[in-house]
């Protein structure tokens, strides 16, 4: 008997190719009026299932004994700090952490690497935190992959948290995948929603899929914690409460935990960076119509009215017009600000991939058929030489600057 | 040195929709490529045996068609490339994927860096580089810019952060992913060419690599795909058109309306 994941019950195949057109991956042909799924290719993401009208399609749901979770408890937030600075991501997991807490009917912890940090355990406290796990340690000042990773994964098989929260920054993305592979968990990237299944109690992990165009729901059905990571801006932050009470449990780890074969040697802050642009409430991008450098300083004018950051489309960096580090699109950062104004950008699919989750987006382009328009809440078809600096000048008087 | 360079077979668009009308999903005709991030990740490997010499060997894991992104490798520069592939790979997600690779590079032998693009165009989860040096108890450094020394134990890298960069030193063998910003890739040159249509490439199987079989595939897999649905479409949203100096005033008017309407 097969024992592949997916196949076709050939004598309920009538050749119809609804599974071949539904295929994402390219993977299901037709051999001799016969759908046939390529398992090479094939990721068992079930469109085909779904598709096929005449159920001739059959996933086997992957053998593992149902285990017992009833030991793993609580919801955890990997606490983010940068030179003794807790990360807004933190606090935006802690809101999103407190929903799913209250749902399962357990509790909000913080686990917090650091070294003096009692009064960063303190404010997670006020964001909503009811135990705070902190491992106090010189090893631990800066981050670093090896000893972040052991310590916490240590801290994991310890304690068993049911689902563990990471922000999807440099720092959280290097860690959390090692800290899965070490506890065999399974992790979900950039998860743009989550959610307590009522039945079932698994957590449900939405994450755009193909750049954005497709969301895929994900579940970790059969080991704990569950783990995802959550991008910038996402989520709500936690509202700070100094009235919250709750236990700061300073743990000691074994000393060959905070071992590491790396070292940091020095940080270089980026010279020109005011703001980093995954953080921003409003930001103001150019494109290839921005024609030079020096127009730029139109878009740096208008951003600092808002109190926002400059991004700019790959056509842009790639023009060496703006650092890569305002690159927003597939090979850039993702952003999801309050207002994107894209300045001159046409809105290749790799520059929507980045930014079309923020909750308003302003176009600015002279060609009405650019692509940028079909996401923009408001288009403006004219000159981003005469609209910006009016614009400029306009919000400075609104706004009293 | 031996260097490994792992990469991936991608689509080159993700212009993927969901027909409304039958709930399924339109796949233009996708043609493959090599994954971007991972572009950067072999011409790095290369000018770093330009650099101290050494070879490298590009692996990757997917379906007998991905041959095609070794022999691209192998006309940069890369020495000779292993494809990895077999059914038992099938429904991998990242675990799984990170342990198989790694088991090709136990397989490998002596290895003292191995690099890796920072992320899959068609993923994003960045999470296999770090995925692989885990499995085989390695030190990393990821989102690398810049290597700026290189001998024999021992690497400085300068890794990109959200405000600035790092410098970090680590002892070898490391793992690195590299981002976009550490190289301009060269094109395939005449005798790369050459190379790249003569290469043998040899296949290895899971049995090749003496793989923990409930590791691979689906069964090695703890992430599932429960459903997959299309995004709620936005925009088609008002357009503008006109005099700027009627234009402007309207616009910000609208902004007003939207900030306020966001913040209740």
């Amino acid at each position: 008997m097969s024992n592949d994941p997916i196949k076709v019950i050939d004598e309920t195949c009538v050749g119809c190719q609804l599974c071949v057109k539904a295929c994402p991956f390219g993977a299901i042909e037709m051999d001799d009026k016969l759908a046939v799924i390529d398992l090479t290719k094939c990721t068992l993401c079930g469109a085909c299932v779904t598709a096929c009208k005449f159920d001739a399609i059959e996933m086997r749901e992957s053998e593992k004994v149902q285990a017992d979770f009833s030991e793993y408890r609580d919801v955890w937030v990997f606490a983010e700090q940068d030179d003794d600075v807790i990360q807004s991501i933190t606090y935006e997991l802690l809101g999103e952490g407190r929903q799913l807490a209250d749902d399962l009917g357990m509790k909000l912890c913080a686990v917090l690497l650091g070294s003096n940090v009692s009064e960063q355990a303190s404010e997670l406290i006020t964001r909503g935190a009811e135990t705070v796990y902190v491992v106090d340690q010189p090893e631990l000042t800066h981050f670093q992959d090896e000893p972040y990773a052991a310590v916490i994964s240590d801290l994991v098989k310890r304690h068993k948290p049911n689902i563990l929260l990471c922000g999807a920054t440099t720092i959280g993305r290097s860690v959390i995948s090692r800290i899965a592979v070490e506890t065999g968990a399974g992790l979900t990237a950039d998860c743009t929603g989550l959610a307590i299944d009522p039945e079932t109690k698994n957590l449900m992990q939405t994450r755009p899929a193909f750049g954005g165009n497709i969301m895929a729901t994900i579940l970790t059905p059969d080991t704990r914690p569950q783990m995802s990571t959550v991008r910038h801006k996402v989520f709500k932050e936690a509202e700070v409460d100094a009235s919250r009470t709750g236990d700061v449990v300073a743990l000691e780890v074994d000393k060959a935990l905070l071992a590491s074969r790396t070292r940091r040697l020095s940080f270089v802050p980026e010279e020109d960076t005011i703001m980093n642009i995954a953080e921003a409430d409003f930001i103001i991008s150019g494109g290839r119509g921005m024609g030079k450098p020096e127009n730029f300083d139109l878009l740096h004018e208008l951003a600092e009215v808002l109190g926002g950051g400059v991004g700019a489309s790959r056509a842009a960096v790639d023009a060496d017009w703006i650092p890569y580090s305002h690159q927003v699109g597939q090979t850039g950062k993702t952003v999801c600000p309050k207002i994107y104004i894209a300045c001159g950008i046409s809105g290749q699919i790799q520059h929507l991939a980045g930014m079309s989750s923020a909750d308003v987006i302003i176009a600015i382009n002279k060609d009405p058929d650019a692509p940028i328009f079909s996401v923009a809440t408001v288009g403006i078809v004219g000159d981003v030489f005469e609209i910006v600096p009016k614009l400029t000048a306009e919000l400075r008087k609104v706004l009293g600057k | 040195m031996h260097f490994v360079v792992c990469i991936k077979q991608v689509p080159e668009k993700n212009d993927v929709k969901i027909n409304p009308e039958t709930n399924t999903l339109m796949r233009e005709g996708v043609e493959s490529i090599v994954n971007p991030f991972d572009a950067y990740a072999i011409e790095e490997s290369v000018r770093l045996k330009e650099r101290v010499g050494g070879k490298v060997t590009a692996i990757t894991m997917g379906p007998p068609q991905a041959e095609a992104v070794l022999r691209e490798a192998i006309s940069v520069g890369v020495d000779e490339g292993i494809l990895i592939s077999d059914r038992a790979f099938a429904g991998s997600d990242t675990f799984a994927t990170s342990y198989t690779l790694a088991q090709a590079i136990k397989k490998l032998g002596d290895v003292d860096i191995i690099l890796c693009g920072k992320q899959a165009s068609d993923g994003d989860t960045a999470q296999v580089g770090p995925g692989i040096a885990t499995h085989l108890d390695l030190p990393q450094i990821t989102y690398v810019r810049k290597i700026e020394e290189i001998e024999e134990g021992r690497i400085v890298g300068e890794r990109l952060l959200e405000t600035g960069y790092e410098v970090i030193e680590s002892s070898l063998p490391c793992l690195l992913t590299v981002v976009k910003e550490i190289n301009e890739p060269r094109l395939p040159s005449l005798k790369g060419k050459m190379a790249s249509k003569k290469a043998e490439i040899p296949v290895w199987t899971a049995a090749d690599m003496d793989c923990r079989p409930e590791y691979l595939g689906l069964d090695g897999s703890p992430t599932k795909v429960d459903t997959i649905f299309t995004p709620p479409p936005r925009g088609g949203g008002e357009i503008l058109t006109g005099d700027p100096e009627e234009i402007v005033p309207r616009l910000i008017e609208k902004l007003k309306e939207l900030v306020v309407g966001a913040a209740s």
